[in-house]
């Protein structure tokens, strides 16, 4: 546990030194927003009604750009084949990393979505509930995204390769994660949905790191 | 079943099964659609309600039974690649995908061609669509890794962790989007009574399912042998190029 904590918070503080990938994270989800009411016009009620697709699958996107940063820089300098064969279990390197990713990518995008929500005319007395099932439904983006990472790790354009691997496995977060934040604006009774939404973002955490574990033992070798 | 899997790990005698076993089962296949499909368009009735679009179904059915089974014939594979590290297991799974693929685009594609006469448009976000859109995605994305990954092995067992991955994640995703497509499309009238058939459409119904099942099988047969024979194009191709290194150290 100790050992967790520390790859965590190595990884963390890494990523906030390197700087640059969660400033571009948030950029993205900013245009992505921004761009939607130009395709769909500025009418205030639509963009109510899609506001929170737009933003779940803006959100996606948007912490897709790094996930193929989880594992690639220990990677290639040679610390991840040191934390392989260190105490250790590989199922829990690859939990650090994902939770690494949660907190310095999905963390920052759940807290920036209530600005976006404004800008989309999303009612304000429900951002609350936006900022926490966002929080509740990333974990398992953050999770997924890391078994997609780890197969396709030191692949070429592994990037876009990620994208269409993990993209379809986000489904069930996509439709639980829209439905809790719709069931708030227009049916409160609905809402014990967002139970699911945590039950997929726990059974995430539990098994894709032994997945993640997997293909990184078979990029090894 | 176990025991023709243990002697055909050997890819030589696989190849030699292969060889004798495809004429008679591409005969199979070739007799068994076409009776099939001749009772499809000639014999059998039209539906009361359908009309003739109801033919379609000949060929929709059975290439759905066998595009989701071909997801179930690639987890297996997965399995054995993984655990019992048969060595055509990945061949098989690998061979398996794009048919399974391509059989998910026959019932994408005669789907619509159905749903256009009869529920006025071409697609509907209906559950079974959307989940069998998922499947053909999940199939796509197999296919992609294993041709971004140079090495046989390692795009093997990635891919196979990626299809159990798949695999554990199906059922949910039918799930939710069963329960997606309930709230915002409370009646659906898509259902058409599947128990009720009657037997006069059932027979050509099941005729066409085992010729799809046998056109399946043969053809991942050949899949598998252009796997295995490309495979050892490239070892060879590997071995002159080593050579030709060694000859050429040894001119310098």
């Amino acid at each position: 546990m100790k050992a967790v904590l520390a790859l965590v918070r190595r990884d963390i503080a890494l990523s906030f030194r390197e700087g640059g990938a969660i400033g571009v994270a948030l950029g993205f989800y900013l245009v992505v927003v921004a761009i939607a009411p130009f395709g769909l016009g500025p009418d205030l009620n639509l963009l109510a009604r899609v506001a929170p697709g737009l933003l779940w699958i803006a959100l996606l996107l948007a912490a897709l750009l790094s996930a193929d940063r989880i594992f690639h820089n220990d990677y290639e300098d040679g610390s991840l084949d040191v934390l392989a064969m260190g105490p250790l279990p590989l199922a829990g390197v690859a939990a650090s990393k994902s939770l690494a990713h949660w907190v310095t990518t999905c963390v920052p995008l759940a807290l920036l979505a209530p600005v976006l929500g404004l800008l989309l005319n999303f009612p304000i007395h429900t951002i609350p509930l936006l900022v926490l099932a966002m929080l509740a439904g990333t974990p398992a983006v953050s999770f997924i995204a890391g078994i997609g990472a780890s197969l396709t790790l030191g692949l070429r354009r592994s990037g876009l390769l990620i994208a269409l691997l993990v993209l379809p496995l986000y489904v069930p977060v996509l439709i639980f994660g829209v439905s809790t934040i719709s069931a708030a604006v227009t049916d409160p009774v609905r809402l014990g949905r967002r139970f699911m939404l945590c039950a997929i973002s726990l059974a995430s955490m539990v098994l894709a790191p032994l997945a993640a574990a997997a293909a990184l033992r078979t990029g090894f070798r | 079943m176990t025991f023709s899997l243990t002697n055909l790990a050997n890819p030589t005698r696989f190849l030699n099964f292969a060889g004798t076993v495809i004429p008679w089962l591409a005969a199979l296949t070739v007799l068994l659609l076409g009776v099939g499909l001749y009772q499809a368009v000639f014999v059998a009735p039209t539906d009361y309600q359908q009309g003739e679009t109801v033919r379609i179904m000949y060929i929709h059915v059975p290439a759905a039974w066998v595009g989701m089974g071909c997801y179930a014939v690639i987890a297996i594979a997965a399995l054995g690649t993984l655990i019992w590290r048969h060595p055509l297991a990945d061949v098989a799974a690998k061979a398996a995908a794009p048919i399974g693929a391509a059989f998910t685009f026959v019932i994408l594609v005669t789907g619509s061609l159905w749903g256009k006469p009869m529920w006025g448009t071409y697609w509907v976000w209906d559950a079974r669509l959307t989940s069998l859109l998922v499947l053909f995605l999940l199939y796509l994305g197999l296919i992609a890794l294993w041709q971004s990954i140079e090495d046989p092995g390692r795009a093997g067992r990635a891919a196979a962790i990626l299809a159990l991955v798949g695999a554990v994640n199906l059922p949910i995703i039918k799930f939710s989007v069963d329960w997606w497509n309930t709230l915002h499309q409370p009646a659906s009238v898509f259902r058409t009574g599947g128990s009720t058939i009657d037997p006069a459409l059932l027979t050509p119904l099941f005729v066409m399912g085992g010729a799809f099942l046998a056109l399946f099988v043969l053809l991942h047969l050949i899949a598998m042998r252009a796997e295995i024979l490309r495979r050892r194009v490239r070892v060879l191709q590997q071995t002159q190029v080593q050579q030709a290194q060694i000859a050429q150290a040894a001119r310098a």
